[in-house]
């Protein structure tokens, strides 16, 4: 079975303009999202508690609701999860005190509601949601760095930049869903958001791989030429490995339960971005950045020659004729 | 061929590891537990050591018979006055003794502090106790496999995997936060009937604290500020009943504890002596006579359980200083079990959906690359087995991830060697090109994902940090079977595919 036909190459670089519109729109609509609506950090980043309760039939929301406010917990949220017998409660703040716990309390307070179990119940104190919050920063900003480190080291410092763009450009857009369709962000959110880096960075990747292949086979001395035969030959590999990923990510959409819900969410709206900006983004800024094939084939052939001069100087050397 | 042996020789040990052997323990989300971050007031550690050196100055005093005047605490330090001018010497000598002090001198009136180094110290020590500590009361309360550790400065991580039900949650609870401080201290029979007139400060001024009773707190009782003893000269605790069948709680000191105690006694006859646990006085019986022997007991009011569990934190050391909670998480065993229907609900379609398609799509090939599919993941257990790491829920979305992931490594392959093929090129130079034009891309695409993996671990907490640790054995393992597993049995199978030349029936493709 094939799915694309291997011999033609499609003109990428040549709708690259239409492309890179769509992409500002989804980039600025992201961002208008991020700055109006925000992200709705879950209690890992902002602190706070969430009770989660199950009940032996539907579970009584407004009762739950009445009986809260009469304590101390007057609006808490209250919302369904996953099913109609379980809901979550989330109350803002968080008791240091190890003695009168949340999940005793709720205990009492619920008793009236009818037959539950606490099946959840998870705390962040204020310090520990700043320091999970810090480290997060640190940990995206961190890889970023790295990647970037390491992709200059193995290719050029345009296509590290590049790279760099279409991490970014991916990333935003997946942050402007989450704050579109108010997704809790919590740890699990960030350690989806860093897979995304990972993996959309494995897709661009693999396209500059081709790239700097067809750069040193091809006579082509065009980019735009170069960029649209090896992104046409990768093409099949693309949504191949993005169409396997995407089943799996689809079935812990549909199967992995609610606390996975918002991970599984990220990743599928993630591996679509990542995939449409390896194909269509990624090697665009490469031409945008005016990455010129002549120089870089000079470069190379330069370091070729140095490397030879070396070598021939060595062996010069080592036979002891100056 | 050597890559062959080599696939197989890593597959099999990880179907056997699996049955028996070490197995991967399963994280707290997925068997449902406690898991709890505690943050160790050190500076409380400070004081007491700092209301210790008072003790000791006092009890020195008392044993040679200096006069000092007012000695009292202020402000983290300890002031008192030596009424005699000849004993400064031996003031000056006993101070040098103790480590760590900043003595500061004026005539003769002493300001005693702890020195900054001396304060660092005790902070550190006080976190080692406190989760030495913890580790005791979890082991004597019977509790399967508690963890207690350590995490960075002040915090300590205790999780409690298997709690079953809210009381043993709460009695857990109870037991890491009962901070067990047992003071015996001395009345102050001159002021006692004032005490219900004097404020907090007003005490002070007399070197005196008020405290309430256990069991009535409008109760109230004037202790001189200074204990005679504390509970870190405890050795043993036990409970027993007295004469009406309520249970008490026995208690033995030390040798030094023992000494102090009965010279106390024998010199303060027919005063009372107050028994404080945590602040609360629960008896303060008159002094009959010397207690000798060094053991006491605690009486008032405790159920049973209770009196256990406080005879376990006596016997287990005092908390050094009292313990916040800082982060809680509580999952029970019925959502932990539902988690874990959850995901290998995942993992078996998201591997039977990538495993069907690619059979239809490479054929032979696609065979092949699901052979290294499914030892990728037998790698992935059995390493996690033998290094006995913690399988959670986000790792299990990390091994789903990497069913996913590690057929990238196979198709890029594949898509060469169709390429190959296409462009005329005879079978075997194909395959052999078709890996070594892909293996550049299949590392960089590799290798970066590993980095953002480590950088995941090393600032991750919890849950994160084992989806980073099946990630990064995932890619390990799928470039390992991958690279050298398929290519070893491509090479097996050369003659056979070389001979036969089937195409479509071998690659896929016309």
């Amino acid at each position: 079975m094939e799915i694309f036909n291997n011999e033609k190459v499609y003109d990428f670089m040549g709708k690259r303009i239409p492309f890179l519109g769509l992409s500002a729109i989804l980039l600025i609509a992201s961002i208008f999202f991020l700055t109006t609506k925000g992200l709705n950090f879950g209690i890992d980043f902002a602190g706070g508690t969430i009770v989660q309760v199950k009940y032996d039939q539907k579970a009584p929301i407004d009762k739950i609701r009445d009986v809260l406010n009469d304590t101390e917990y007057k609006g808490s949220s209250i919302t369904e999860f996953g099913s109609p017998q379980e809901v979550v409660i989330r109350i803002t703040g968080s008791s240091s005190n190890l003695k009168n716990d949340i999940g005793d309390q709720m205990h009492k307070i619920l008793d009236s509601t009818g037959n539950f179990e606490v099946r959840r119940v998870d705390m962040v104190g204020p310090k520990v949601g700043g320091e999970l919050r810090e480290k997060g920063i640190m940990a995206l900003g961190l890889s970023l760095f790295v990647i970037l480190i390491y992709v200059s080291f193995r290719f050029e410092w345009r296509f590290a930049v590049a790279s760099i763009l279409a991490l970014a450009h991916d990333i935003t857009i997946a942050m402007g869903a989450i704050s579109l369709f108010s997704v809790e962000v919590n740890l699990d959110i960030l350690a989806a958001i860093l897979t995304l880096l990972g993996y959309s960075l494995n897709d661009t990747i693999i396209v500059f791989d081709r790239v700097r292949e067809g750069i040193q086979s091809s006579k082509e001395t065009e980019l735009s030429s170069v960029v649209n035969e090896s992104v046409s030959r990768t093409l099949s590999r693309t949504t191949l490995t993005s169409l396997t990923t995407f089943f799996v990510v689809v079935t812990l959409f549909a199967f992995g339960g609610e606390i996975i819900h918002g991970f599984a969410f990220t990743l599928v709206v993630g591996i679509i971005v990542g995939t449409y900006s390896s194909i269509f983004i990624a090697a665009s800024f490469l031409v945008q950045l005016k990455f010129s094939v002549t120089n870089f084939r000079a470069k190379e052939a330069d370091k070729l020659k140095r490397q030879k001069e070396k070598e021939k100087m060595r062996a010069m050397y080592e036979k002891g004729t100056v | 061929m050597l890559s062959i042996i080599f696939g197989v020789a890593f597959s099999i040990p990880s179907f056997l590891q699996t049955d028996s052997g070490k197995k991967i323990s399963l994280g707290l989300d997925l068997q449902g537990g406690l898991h709890m971050l505690l943050g160790v007031k050190t500076e409380e550690a400070v004081t007491s050591k700092v209301k210790s050196v008072a003790t000791s100055i006092k009890y020195f005093a008392e044993d040679e018979e200096i006069l000092i005047d007012e000695l009292s605490i202020k402000d983290g330090s300890v002031q008192f006055t030596v009424l005699d001018k000849d004993e400064l010497p031996k003031v000056d000598t006993m101070l040098e003794n103790i480590k760590g002090l900043k003595v500061t001198k004026e005539n003769l009136n002493y300001n005693v502090t702890l020195t900054e180094a001396e304060k660092v110290t005790t902070k550190d020590l006080a976190v080692a106790q406190a989760v030495e500590t913890i580790r005791n009361r979890l082991d004597q309360f019977g509790l399967a496999e508690p963890t207690v550790i350590r995490q960075g400065e002040t915090d300590i991580v205790v999780e409690l995997p298997g709690i079953k039900t809210a009381e043993d949650e709460k009695a857990a609870r109870e037991l890491i936060s009962k901070p067990a401080n047992l003071e015996l201290m001395a009345v102050d029979e001159e002021r006692a009937d004032q005490v219900y007139a004097l404020t907090t400060y007003q005490a002070a001024q007399y070197g005196d604290i008020i405290l309430e009773d256990s069991r009535n707190p409008k109760i109230k009782y004037l202790v001189k500020e200074i204990p005679i003893l504390n509970g870190s000269q405890v050795i043993d605790a036990k409970v027993a009943f007295d004469q009406s069948h309520q249970p008490i709680i026995n208690f033995t000191l030390n040798s030094s504890g023992s000494r102090i105690f009965g010279d106390f006694t024998g010199k303060n006859v027919g005063k009372r002596l107050a028994i404080v646990l945590d602040g609360k006085v629960y008896s303060a019986p008159n002094i009959r006579e010397r207690i000798g022997g060094g053991s006491g007991q605690i009486s008032g009011g405790f159920s049973t359980i209770e009196a256990g569990n406080v005879a376990i934190a006596l016997r287990s050391g005092a908390l050094p200083a009292s313990v916040e909670l800082l982060e809680k998480r509580s999952v029970g065993p019925s959502l932990g079990a539902d988690s874990i229907n959850a995901s290998m609900m995942a993992l078996i379609s998201g591997f039977a959906a990538v495993f069907i398609f690619m059979i239809v799509y490479y054929r032979n090939a696609g065979v092949i690359a699901n052979v290294a599919l499914v030892s990728n993941i037998f790698i992935i257990i059995s390493i996690m087995a033998m290094f006995g790491a913690t399988l959670t829920l986000p790792g299990m979305a990390g091994i789903v991830l990497t069913v996913g992931m590690a057929v990238d490594a196979n198709v890029i392959i594949s898509e060469r060697i169709r390429e190959l093929l296409r462009s005329g090129m005879s079978i075997p130079k194909a395959v052999e090109d078709g890996y070594s034009n892909a293996m550049s891309a299949i590392l960089d695409a590799n290798i970066t994902t590993l980095l953002a993996a480590v950088i995941l671990y090393a600032y991750g907490t919890g849950p994160v940090k084992g989806f980073a640790v099946t990630i990064s054995i995932g890619i390990l393992a799928s470039m390992l079977t991958a690279i050298l597993g398929t290519h070893g049995i491509y090479e097996a199978l050369m003659p056979k595919i070389a001979k036969d030349k089937n195409l479509r029936k071998w690659f896929g493709i016309k």
